[in-house]
């Protein structure tokens, strides 16, 4: 950066400090940036589970090798200048009355700039291409995966418990995710009470769950195998243990899955509320009078909340 | 300006009489802390049974027979009643009635002894002492529950607290660190030394200034009192509908929060008005010590967004209390209102605990470098770059949230933009560094230390800051991470600098060098040590504030447990240090040990009552390190007349 034009006025007996400090950055710069992208970025969560996972582990490799060479010039530059320039017994002078320099300022300016800059046009082409990145996207959601071949999955969060309903197979509600690799997955997140958000760590999904909220979020699968659906947003309680687990299995395997479980909760099925993308908070507690009597599907410790207690437990 | 002001008399607001003398009366007679409690528990008592009175047929509970009315007006009369024991009134009632009331500057010298500290006082280096030990105090509370945290997560699952338990002591510890430590330093050391430094021999408002403290205590007990009613499962962010949801502890956060914004709010507005109108001939706005800089622009900040707080914690009481519904999305309310106000508070709020630190150490750096401030302007310029954007970037905590999804990209890229400001506060330390003279001394170390915290704290945020990216972190032990780098790796850092650099000015005692080294090296090595694993602890995918974890990532936590436990431990090192040399060992500093130019310095310490003989006429900048010939920084007993001449419009700049 400006370590270069180092200010003026050193003794000619003195070494070129700002040269030296230079090297040494960019030599370490490089080395690190290196290692970052050959060896680091293949291990960098979330993983390479999903297509929007995938992306995030390169856009936090690159953001970990604009970060390297910026924390290395300040690092180096303390270390240089704490070992070198540190006062010795007896000099009782000032330093040298130095209140500036315009073109240190100046490219230190425009470089940071610039550099800003960069992150955040690339962090918008991150955000577009794939398709909001996995993030939650409100009900109107501006950046869609193209292909009309999507499964939508309505994820309910409510304390403390997800469950996943599935509109394309009769609106069936399971209380374990199951998504097909390689076809694209329209999640649809809404809560029963309070704020909860939906983080499927693996898949690199997370979306908020509000009440009489529908927010969007896309991924598309592309490896076989298990994930973690933690909540990610204090929402009382039992917080902490609202964590379940999903899998990624082949386009078949899901499809059998999918029929079978559909005929097998159709009893279910029947007496929840047809789907929707929300659910008025007040009717859900009547619900629960009618679900606890049916086998199947439970709230958090058993129950559905009685009507006339809206209260946490 | 055209105020006519004797130098004797200076800066006495018009329309004030001289102070009579103040009648003689036992001491258990006067206002105090006694009286104040006396008063507290009065008012809450009759604000408890008005409660009742009012809205005993509300039965918004239907697990206790106790409604929320009666609590919330319990502890606002309690307040209420404190302050009036502290005798906060008196002179506006003295006022109205048409008596004298006392100056600031005369009052102080009547009073002596440690009786003082436990008053409502108008001397600013009173009431900056006093914040000093109230802040101390809330910090270390908050700390022991940080402790329990971290016991609680030495293992995977839940086996010291229960899952109540543990949401209560995550709540506190945010809430008391977030809104009590937003005055760490603009408490004590703004209000102590930001005067000094000006050239003025008192605050604008004196009064708001010790309300301002003294809303604190009130504050602090209102919250910890949650804890007896169950405390509050939500955090320090109190989402709603969870936080309309919750039992009887979450009044307490409302309360506490709003009397504490309430307090922020008045601290602020004393600062502005003081330095605007109170720095002495020649304190142009270029020679402001850059500590003053910072203190104006987190004023502005805190006068400008603290009371979108105290609006989102009133609309939540009534939720809460008269059922109103601005949180309830099924009457027309909505969830993301709440997430909104707090936000817009929340995110200048934590630049209100970031320039603090950024002021402490540009100040600081060049005293020990024996070098001017490189790129004062720039400094500056940084500190009102962040100010301004700060105010710009609040949804960056609702990426996630499906609000507005199109207008991600701006507020990515107004985050992103504030790292340039915060970037010229690097560029000044690294300009301030070039072949200076560097002194180890311990507030330089601690300086030292908050440039390498928020260096990694402020990266982390670029980070979160970048949407894609921030879909794996957000809500993660990451952020955590991120925002304890920079606040404790920051604003703490910065306020234990301040301690070491200002207390001998403060108290005219110096504080133990070896045992300060020592505090320097644990607190640093075990912060690293504790927070540094938490973001690969975040990006292996814990969230935040729960109690069960991957088991996988116990080790990570263990480690970090016990980093933290000996974090605690140094912290502790600093409180014995601080008894130790102020009660016992008490070795006399009165000059200026670290010959600074800071006009603070030029003074005795501690300044004498009325900080400043005379007015004093400024002279030069007080970073003019090295400057050869350059005028002292002041002249501390300027000729008759010219002070007033100064005031009347005329230069004094020779």
């Amino acid at each position: 950066m400006a370590t270069s034009e180092a200010p003026a006025a050193a003794a000619p007996a003195e070494p070129s400090h700002g040269r030296r400090i230079f090297l040494i950055w960019i030599v370490l710069a490089v080395v690190a940036d290196v290692l970052i992208w050959a060896v680091w970025r293949p291990h960098l969560p979330p993983g390479q589970m999903s297509s929007s996972a995938e992306h995030q582990q390169v856009d936090i490799a690159v953001l970990a090798m604009a970060a390297a060479p910026v924390m290395l010039f300040v690092w180096v530059y303390f270390a240089y200048a704490l070992t070198n320039w540190r006062h010795r017994a007896g000099d009782d002078d000032d330093g040298p009355p130095i209140f500036g320099h315009t073109g240190i300022q100046a490219t230190w300016i425009i470089g940071t700039a610039v550099v800003v800059l960069a992150a955040f046009v690339f962090g918008t082409v991150e955000l577009i291409v794939p398709a909001g990145a996995g993030a939650g996207e409100g009900p109107l959601p501006v950046w869609k995966p193209s292909g009309n071949n999507t499964l939508q999955v309505q994820v309910i969060a409510q304390q403390w418990v997800f469950t996943y309903r599935y509109p394309q197979f009769g609106g069936m509600e399971t209380t374990q995710l199951v998504l097909p690799e390689g076809r694209n997955v329209e999640f649809h997140v809404t809560s029963l009470d309070v704020i909860h958000s939906f983080w499927a760590y693996q898949l690199g999904v997370k979306a908020d769950a509000n009440p009489m909220v529908d927010d969007v979020a896309y991924t598309k699968p592309e490896h076989l195998g298990g994930f973690t659906v933690r909540c990610n947003e204090l929402c009382g309680l039992w917080h902490g243990a609202m964590y379940n687990y999903g899998k990624v299995v082949s386009a078949a395997d899901f499809q059998t899955w999918a029929t079978s479980s559909q005929a097998q909760l159709a009893k279910v099925t029947k007496i929840l509320p047809p789907y929707a993308l929300t659910y008025e908070p007040t009717v859900v507690p009547q619900l629960g009078q009618d679900l606890v009597k049916v086998a199947g599907i439970t709230g958090a410790n058993g129950y559905y909340y009685n009507p006339g207690d809206p209260e946490q437990p | 300006m055209s105020i006519e002001i004797e130098p004797e008399k200076a800066q006495q607001p018009a329309g004030h009489g001289p102070a009579g003398p103040v009648p003689a009366r036992p001491w258990w007679m006067r206002p105090a802390i006694h009286t104040a409690v006396v008063g507290a528990v009065l008012g809450y008592l009759v604000g408890h049974w008005l409660g009742n009175f009012l809205s005993h047929d509300y039965a918004r509970n239907a697990l206790s027979d106790m409604n929320d009315f009666p609590l919330v007006l319990g502890y606002v009369l309690g307040t209420v009643g404190w302050l009036a024991g502290l005798g906060v009134f008196n002179d506006l009632l003295r006022q109205m009635a048409g008596k004298p009331v006392p100056v600031a500057e005369e009052e102080e010298e009547a009073v002596s002894g440690l009786s003082k500290y436990f008053r409502f006082t108008l001397d600013h280096k009173v009431v900056g002492i006093q914040y000093l030990i109230g802040m101390i105090i809330y910090f270390c509370t908050a700390g022991l529950f940080a402790m329990a945290i971290r016991t609680e997560l030495l293992s995977p699952t839940y086996h010291v607290m229960n899952a109540s338990t543990y949401v209560e002591v995550v709540g506190e510890h945010g809430t008391m660190m977030m809104m009590l430590m937003s005055s760490v330093v603009l408490g004590p050391f703004g209000n102590y030394l930001m005067p000094l430094m000006i050239g003025s021999k008192r605050m604008a408002f004196p009064r708001l200034e010790a309300l301002s403290f003294w809303l604190t205590p009130a504050a602090f007990i209102v919250l910890l009192s949650g804890v007896l009613v169950g405390g509050f499962p939500f955090g320090w962010t109190g989402y709603a509908p969870l936080s309309v949801q919750a039992t009887q502890g979450a009044d307490s956060y409302a309360v506490a929060f709003g009397l504490m914004g309430i307090s922020i709010i008045l601290a602020g507005f004393n600062i502005i008005v003081t330095v605007i109108n109170y720095r002495a001939p020649g304190m142009r706005w270029s020679r402001l010590p850059i500590f003053v800089w910072s203190m104006v622009t987190v004023s502005f900040l805190m006068v400008l967004a603290t009371p979108v707080l105290v609006g989102g914690m009133y609309m939540l009481l009534t939720d809460r209390t008269v059922e109103t519904a601005f949180f309830a999305g099924q009457l027309g309310g909505s969830s993301y209102l709440y997430q909104n106000l707090f936000w817009f508070f929340g995110h200048p709020e934590v630049y209100i605990l970031a320039l603090p630190g950024f002021g402490i150490v540009s100040e600081i750096l060049p005293v020990f470098c024996r070098k001017p401030l490189f790129g004062y302007r720039v400094a500056g310029a940084g500190m009102i770059g962040v100010a301004l954007l700060s105010f710009f970037v609040w949804q960056h905590h609702l990426f996630d949230s499906g609000i507005n999804p199109e207008m991600r990209p701006l507020f990515m890229l107004t985050t992103e933009l504030i790292s340039i400001p915060t970037g010229f506060i690097y560029l000044v330390a690294i300009g301030t560094l070039w072949k200076a003279k560097i002194r180890f001394t311990v507030p330089m170390l601690f300086a030292l230390g908050l440039y390498f915290n928020f260096l990694i704290g402020g990266i982390s945020g670029v980070f979160l800051s970048d949407v894609p990216a921030d879909t794996t972190e957000h809500g993660s032990f990451f952020v955590m991470s991120h925002f304890h780098y920079t606040i404790m790796g920051g604003l703490i850092f910065a306020f234990m600098a301040a301690c070491y650099y200002w207390l001998p000015k403060m108290l005219g005692i110096k504080l133990n060098e070896t045992l300060g080294k020592i505090h320097f090296w644990t607190m640093f090595i075990f912060f690293n040590s504790t927070f540094l694993p938490l973001f690969a602890v975040g990006m292996l995918g814990q969230p935040r504030r729960v109690f069960e974890y991957a088991r996988n990532l116990q080790t990570l936590n263990d480690w970090v447990s016990i980093s933290a436990f000996l974090l605690g431990g140094s912290i502790l090192i600093f409180v014995i240090n601080f008894i130790w040399s102020t009660l016992f060992a008490r070795e006399p500093e009165v000059g200026n040990p670290w010959q600074s130019r800071g006009l603070e310095w030029q003074v005795s310490s501690p300044p004498p009552g009325g900080n400043f003989e005379h007015i004093p006429v400024v002279l030069s900048s007080p970073y003019d390190y090295g400057v050869r010939d350059a005028p002292p920084v002041a002249d501390l007993h300027p000729p008759v007349g010219v002070v007033s001449a100064a005031y009347a419009g005329a230069g004094v700049e020779a």
